[in-house]
C-alpha cells in the first residue's frame, strides 16, 4: 500500500514505530497530487514548502523521541472558506483572490499546535453556496469515481482530496450538508459536528447560526480521531458550549446491541432514486441484523425545511456578505458570482421592513417547530438514519440552469443545520459504480453514538 | 410687540435626546482588544475582529453589559430578564463588517426616568424626562476626508479603525423636553449621574460623550386631543461636543423651522450637522422614508439572561446618587438645596465636603461654614486635602481673636468640665482633643488648635 493510501491511525502506527518518516509520508501525499491535479483539480493552493517543513519538524520530534499526538505528521487539507495565516484564503471566490489572513482560525491553530501538516486549501462553491462545487470561481473539480461528474459540494474539494488519497484527512464545513453530501457523492466519510462543538472562528461565513466545521476522512475512526482534536469550547466563539470533549474514538467498538435507530418515513419518499433508496434500505436491515432495533418515525414538518432553509440562509448571507462591499480586498462587488447574488438578494428581501414578519419572522418560528420534531424523535430513538443525498454524483451542468433542482439535492442534510445537530455520511455501497452516502444523526452533542453506530456499519461492508 | 408675543405660542418645541455614552472599559465591545487611548496613531489599535476580517467572530464584553445595566437601574428603567443583540444593516466605508452590532426590539434596559434639579436648586426646571431605552452597540470607525485637510482637495479618504468595536451605550428620551435649557439640564444630569456610578468619564471633548438632539415644533393648541400628538417630520442634529453647544444647536432649530413654518413650508425630515464656528445647523442627509436597517438577531452572539438576582447583584453597586445625596446634604448638613446642588455636583466634591466636615468637628468648624468656602471659591479644593482646608479656616480665623478673649474662653471651659479634667489628671488624656473643641466653640471656632492645646496644659499643668 503506498502511503498516501493509508489512514491517519495506520499512518500514525507507521511514524511511531519509525517505518517511514513524516516527510517520506508528506511527499507520497505531494506526488499524488501532482500526478492527479491535472484532473481532479481538488486543491486551489498547495503548501509544500510549508508542508515538507511541518513534517521535518515532525520527524525531529520523532528522532528526539517526543510524544507524538494522533495527528501528528499527517497531511491535512483544510477547505478554502478556513482562515490561515499567511496563506491565501479565497473561499472560492474572485472577490478575495490574493486575501491572506493574518490570523488562524481555532482549528487550524489547533491542528498546528499538534503539529500537523497543512498541506493545501480545498476548492469550494464560492463562500460555500452550493451543491457541487460548480459555483467555484477558480476550477471544476472532478469526481474521483467518474470524472465527468460533480464530487458534491460545497465542500467538494476537500471529499475529492480525500478520495483521490490526495490527503489523509481534510477539513470542509457545513451549513446545509456541505460535509456530508459530497462526501457520500465521493465514497468517504464526513462529519458534521453538533452547532458549537467546534469553534467557528476563522470560518468565513455563509449562514452564521447554521455553519459548522468537521472532517472529512477515510474511515469512520479517523473522523473522530479529527473530531476530538477540534472540538471544544473557544473564548473566540460565543456560540461554542462548554461540553467535555471525549476521546471520540473510545467507545467506537462498543458494538450496538439494542440501540434504537430511527427510519423517518419523510426521508424515503418522492424524489428519492430508487437505487439509492435500495441500497439505504440494505444498510438499514444490516444495522438490524447487528442488533439494533429499528423504529419507523415521523418528522412532519420536514416537508418546510427547504423553505425554511432558503430563507434563514439567505438572510444571513446578505449580511455576512456585506463586508465585501468593494472597499476593502481589493475587489469590487461585480466579482460575486451568481449564487451569491442570487442570495444576498433573496436575503435582502425577507429582511426588508414590510417582509420580515413574513419571511424571516415566519421561518424563525417554523424552524423551532423542526427542533421539536426532533426533539420528539430523539426521545423515542437514539440516532436517524436515512440517505444523505437522494442522489449518486451528477454530471456536470446538470443541475447549474435551474438552483431550485441543485436546492433540493441537499433535503435530507439541510436539517441536521437547522435543528443544529450532529451528522455523518458513510459510504453505503454503489450504484453503477457511484458511491451511495449513508447519513446517522444524533441528538446535541451526541457525536459519540453517531460514530460508534457509523462504525458497527463500517465494519459489516469490509 | 403684541404680535411677536403671539408668534411665539404659536408652536412649542418637542424635542427628545439620544445620547452616547463610552463605558470605561478596558478591552472593545467584541474583542479582546484595549481600547485605544485618546490620540493613538490610526490603526494600531485594531485585531481581526474590530477590523471585521472574514470568519472572526464578536465575543461580547461582560463588563459592558453590566454597566448598561447599572446605568439602567440608576435611570429607574425595567431590566430584560431576556436580550439580545441585533445586526443593523446599512453600508458605510467607516463600518467595516458591513453592519453594526446593536440592540433592537429587547434592549437592556427599557421605561426609566430623570429628574431634572428641583428649582431651589440652580435654576432647574425639575422637570421629569422618561427614558424610552438604554441599550449597547458598537462604535464605527473614523473617516477623513482630504477636503478636511484642503478644502479644494477631494481626491482621497482615508479610514481609522481605532473606534471601530469601542463600546457604545446609547440612552434615549422620549420627545419629553420642550426647550434647549431643559435639553442642556438633561445632558448635564445624566453626565452627572453617569460619573457618580464611575462607568464613564464621560468626557465630550475625547468623544465618551456624544449628543444628538432630535427638534420638532407643534402647533400650539387648546385641543385636548392633539396636544400629545407628534408633529410629522423630526430633524436630528449631529456633531455637537458640548453642552453649551446642545444648547445652541436647538435654540437655532427652533429658529429656523419656525421661520420655515410661518412661511407655510414643510420642514423636511433631515439629519443636520452643527458648524460650531458659524453657531448654525447645515442639512447632512434628507431622508425621505425612513431606512430600512433590516434588522435581525445577531447569530454569533447567544440571547442573554438576567435573573433577577444577577440584577439585584448589579443594582448593589449603585452607591448614593445626586438626588439623594443632595436630600440628605440639606437634612444632615442644615445646608440650603442651592448650597446642596452645588456641593454634589461631582462625587469627588460631596467627599470632600464630607471629609472636611468630619475633621473640623474637631476644631468646631460648622459644616455650614465648610460649605460657603467652597461654594464661594475661596480656595481651590482640588489642590488642598480636606484637613488642609480645615487647618486654612482655622488658621485665617486666629487672626480675629483679640488677646485675653482666649485666656477666658480657656478658663471657662475649665471651669464647665471638672469631670472630664479630673479623668485627665487620671490619665485619660485622649480628652483634650474633647477640651480643645470646647474652647473653640466657646472662641466660635477662632484662635489656632495647636496654640489652644499648649494653652490648656499649661493650665491644667499649672493647676497640679
Amino acid at each position: 500500500m503506498r502511503l498516501n493510501e493509508l489512514t491517519i491511525k495506520d499512518a500514525h502506527e507507521g511514524l511511531k514505530k519509525k517505518q517511514f518518516s513524516a516527510v517520506e509520508l508528506t511527499k507520497a501525499v505531494l506526488s499524488e497530487i501532482k500526478k492527479k491535479e491535472k484532473t481532479i483539480r481538488a486543491y486551489i493552493t498547495v503548501t509544500e514548502q510549508e508542508a515538507l517543513d511541518g513534517a521535518r519538524k515532525v520527524d525531529q520530534l520523532i528522532t528526539d523521541n517526543q510524544p507524538l499526538g494522533p495527528l501528528s505528521g499527517i497531511p491535512v487539507a483544510v477547505k478554502d472558506v478556513i482562515s490561515t495565516q499567511g496563506v491565501e484564503t479565497s473561499a472560492g471566490s474572485k472577490i478575495l483572490e490574493g486575501y491572506i489572513p493574518p490570523y488562524d482560525a481555532t482549528v487550524v491553530q489547533k491542528l498546528r499546535e499538534q503539529n500537523v501538516v497543512i498541506i493545501g486549501k480545498t476548492n469550494c462553491d464560492e463562500f460555500a453556496m452550493g451543491s457541487s462545487t460548480e459555483n467555484s470561481a477558480y476550477q471544476k473539480t472532478k469526481n474521483p469515481h467518474d470524472t465527468t461528474r460533480v464530487p458534491g459540494g460545497s465542500s467538494g474539494g476537500s471529499a475529492a482530496a480525500v478520495a483521490a488519497h490526495e490527503c489523509l484527512l481534510s477539513l470542509g464545513s457545513d451549513t446545509g450538508g456541505s460535509i456530508r453530501q459530497p462526501a457520500a457523492l465521493c465514497g468517504v466519510v464526513g462529519l458534521k459536528p453538533t452547532y458549537g462543538r467546534v469553534s467557528r472562528y476563522g470560518l468565513i461565513a455563509m449562514a452564521s447560526s447554521l455553519d459548522t466545521i468537521g472532517p472529512i476522512a477515510k474511515t469512520v475512526e479517523d473522523a473522530a480521531l479529527a473530531l476530538t482534536l477540534i472540538a471544544g469550547h473557544d473564548p473566540l466563539d460565543a456560540t461554542t458550549r462548554n461540553v467535555p470533549v471525549p476521546d471520540y474514538t473510545k467507545k467506537l467498538r462498543d458494538g450496538i446491541v439494542g440501540v434504537r435507530v430511527g427510519v423517518p418515513r419523510e426521508y424515503f419518499g418522492q424524489g428519492l432514486n430508487t437505487d439509492v433508496r435500495k441500497m439505504v434500505e440494505r444498510a438499514i436491515k444490516q444495522l438490524e441484523e447487528q442488533g439494533a432495533k429499528v423504529v419507523e418515525i415521523s418528522l412532519p414538518y420536514q416537508e418546510y425545511a427547504l423553505a425554511v432553509y432558503y430563507i434563514i440562509v439567505p438572510s444571513e448571507i446578505s449580511a455576512n456578505m456585506a463586508r465585501f462591499d468593494g472597499v476593502r480586498y481589493g475587489k469590487d462587488r461585480a466579482h460575486f458570482g451568481d449564487e451569491v447574488k442570487r442570495r444576498i438578494m433573496l436575503g435582502t428581501y425577507t429582511l426588508s421592513s414590510g417582509y420580515y414578519d413574513q419571511y424571516y419572522n415566519k421561518a424563525a418560528k417554523v424552524r423551532a417547530l423542526i427542533k421539536r420534531d426532533f426533539d420528539e424523535a430523539f426521545r423515542k430513538v437514539d440516532v436517524i438514519i436515512g440517505p444523505t443525498s437522494p442522489s449518486v454524483a451528477w454530471k456536470f451542468g446538470e443541475k447549474t440552469d435551474n438552483p431550485l433542482e441543485m436546492y433540493l439535492s441537499d433535503i435530507y442534510t439541510i436539517t441536521a443545520n437547522l435543528v443544529g445537530i450532529p451528522g455523518i455520511s458513510i459510504p453505503c455501497g454503489q450504484v453503477q459504480g457511484l458511491p451511495v452516502g449513508l447519513q446517522i444523526m444524533g441528538p446535541h452533542f451526541g457525536e459519540e453514538k453517531v460514530l460508534q453506530i457509523a462504525y458497527a456499519y463500517e465494519q459489516t461492508t469490509k | 410687540m403684541r404680535m411677536n408675543k403671539q408668534q411665539n405660542k404659536k408652536y412649542e418645541p418637542v424635542i427628545g435626546l439620544e445620547v452616547h455614552v463610552q463605558p470605561a472599559t478596558r478591552t472593545k465591545m467584541f474583542c479582546a482588544h484595549p481600547v485605544p487611548e485618546f490620540g493613538a496613531q490610526p490603526n494600531t489599535c485594531v485585531c481581526p475582529v474590530c477590523l471585521g476580517l472574514p470568519g472572526a467572530l464578536p465575543v461580547p464584553n461582560k463588563q459592558a453589559i453590566e454597566w448598561t445595566v447599572l446605568i439602567g437601574l440608576a435611570l429607574g428603567c425595567k431590566i430584560a430578564n431576556f436580550s439580545k443583540f441585533d445586526r443593523k444593516n446599512y453600508f458605510y466605508p467607516d463600518l467595516p463588517k458591513g453592519y453594526q452590532i446593536s440592540q433592537y426590539d429587547l434592549p437592556f434596559c427599557q421605561d426609566g426616568k430623570v429628574r431634572l434639579d428641583p428649582p431651589d436648586g440652580r435654576a432647574g426646571s425639575g422637570k421629569l424626562v422618561r427614558i424610552r431605552r438604554v441599550h449597547l452597540e458598537e462604535d464605527t470607525g473614523k473617516l477623513m476626508h482630504s477636503y478636511q485637510l484642503s478644502p479644494a482637495n477631494h481626491s482621497f479618504s482615508l479610514i481609522d479603525f481605532n473606534r471601530s468595536g469601542v463600546p457604545l451605550v446609547e440612552i434615549v428620551t422620549e420627545p419629553d423636553i420642550s426647550s434647549a435649557s431643559e435639553a442642556k439640564e438633561y445632558v448635564t444630569k445624566l453626565a452627572q449621574i453617569i460619573r457618580y456610578l464611575g462607568v464613564s468619564y464621560a468626557d465630550m471633548e475625547k468623544g465618551q460623550m456624544r449628543l444628538e438632539p432630535n427638534v420638532s415644533l407643534r402647533k400650539v393648541t387648546s385641543d385636548k386631543k392633539q396636544v400629545t400628538n407628534l408633529p410629522d417630520y423630526k430633524v436630528e442634529v449631529k456633531n455637537i461636543n458640548s453642552f453649551r453647544f446642545v444648547e445652541r444647536a436647538i435654540n437655532y432649530e427652533i429658529q429656523r423651522q419656525q421661520e420655515l413654518l410661518e412661511k407655510g413650508e414643510k420642514i423636511a425630515q433631515e439629519t443636520r450637522g452643527f458648524d460650531e464656528k458659524r453657531g448654525i445647523t447645515v442639512s447632512q442627509r434628507v431622508k425621505e422614508e425612513a431606512q430600512d436597517y433590516r434588522y435581525f438577531p445577531e447569530p454569533d452572539i447567544p440571547p442573554i439572561r438576567f435573573s433577577d438576582s444577577q440584577t439585584s447583584d448589579i443594582r448593589h453597586q449603585i452607591s448614593e446618587l445626586p438626588d439623594a445625596k443632595r436630600g440628605r446634604f440639606v437634612k444632615q448638613y442644615g445646608l440650603t438645596a442651592p448650597q446642596a446642588t452645588n456641593l454634589i455636583q461631582t462625587q469627588q466634591l460631596a467627599d470632600f465636603f464630607e471629609e472636611a466636615v468630619k475633621d473640623g468637628k474637631k476644631f468646631g468648624q460648622e459644616a455650614k461654614t465648610i460649605a460657603n468656602v467652597i461654594i464661594n471659591k475661596k480656595i481651590n479644593w482640588q489642590n488642598l486635602l480636606p484637613a488642609q482646608l480645615v487647618q486654612a479656616l482655622v488658621h485665617g480665623q486666629r487672626e480675629e481673636i483679640e488677646p485675653g478673649v482666649l485666656e477666658k474662653a480657656i478658663d471657662v471651659v475649665i471651669a464647665r468640665n471638672k469631670e472630664t479634667i479630673e479623668s485627665f489628671k487620671k490619665g485619660k488624656t485622649g480628652v483634650l482633643e474633647f477640651l480643645v473643641g470646647q474652647v473653640l466653640k466657646e472662641t466660635k471656632s477662632r484662635g489656632n488648635p495647636t496654640e489652644i492645646r499648649e494653652k490648656l496644659l499649661e493650665k491644667l499643668l499649672i493647676k497640679e
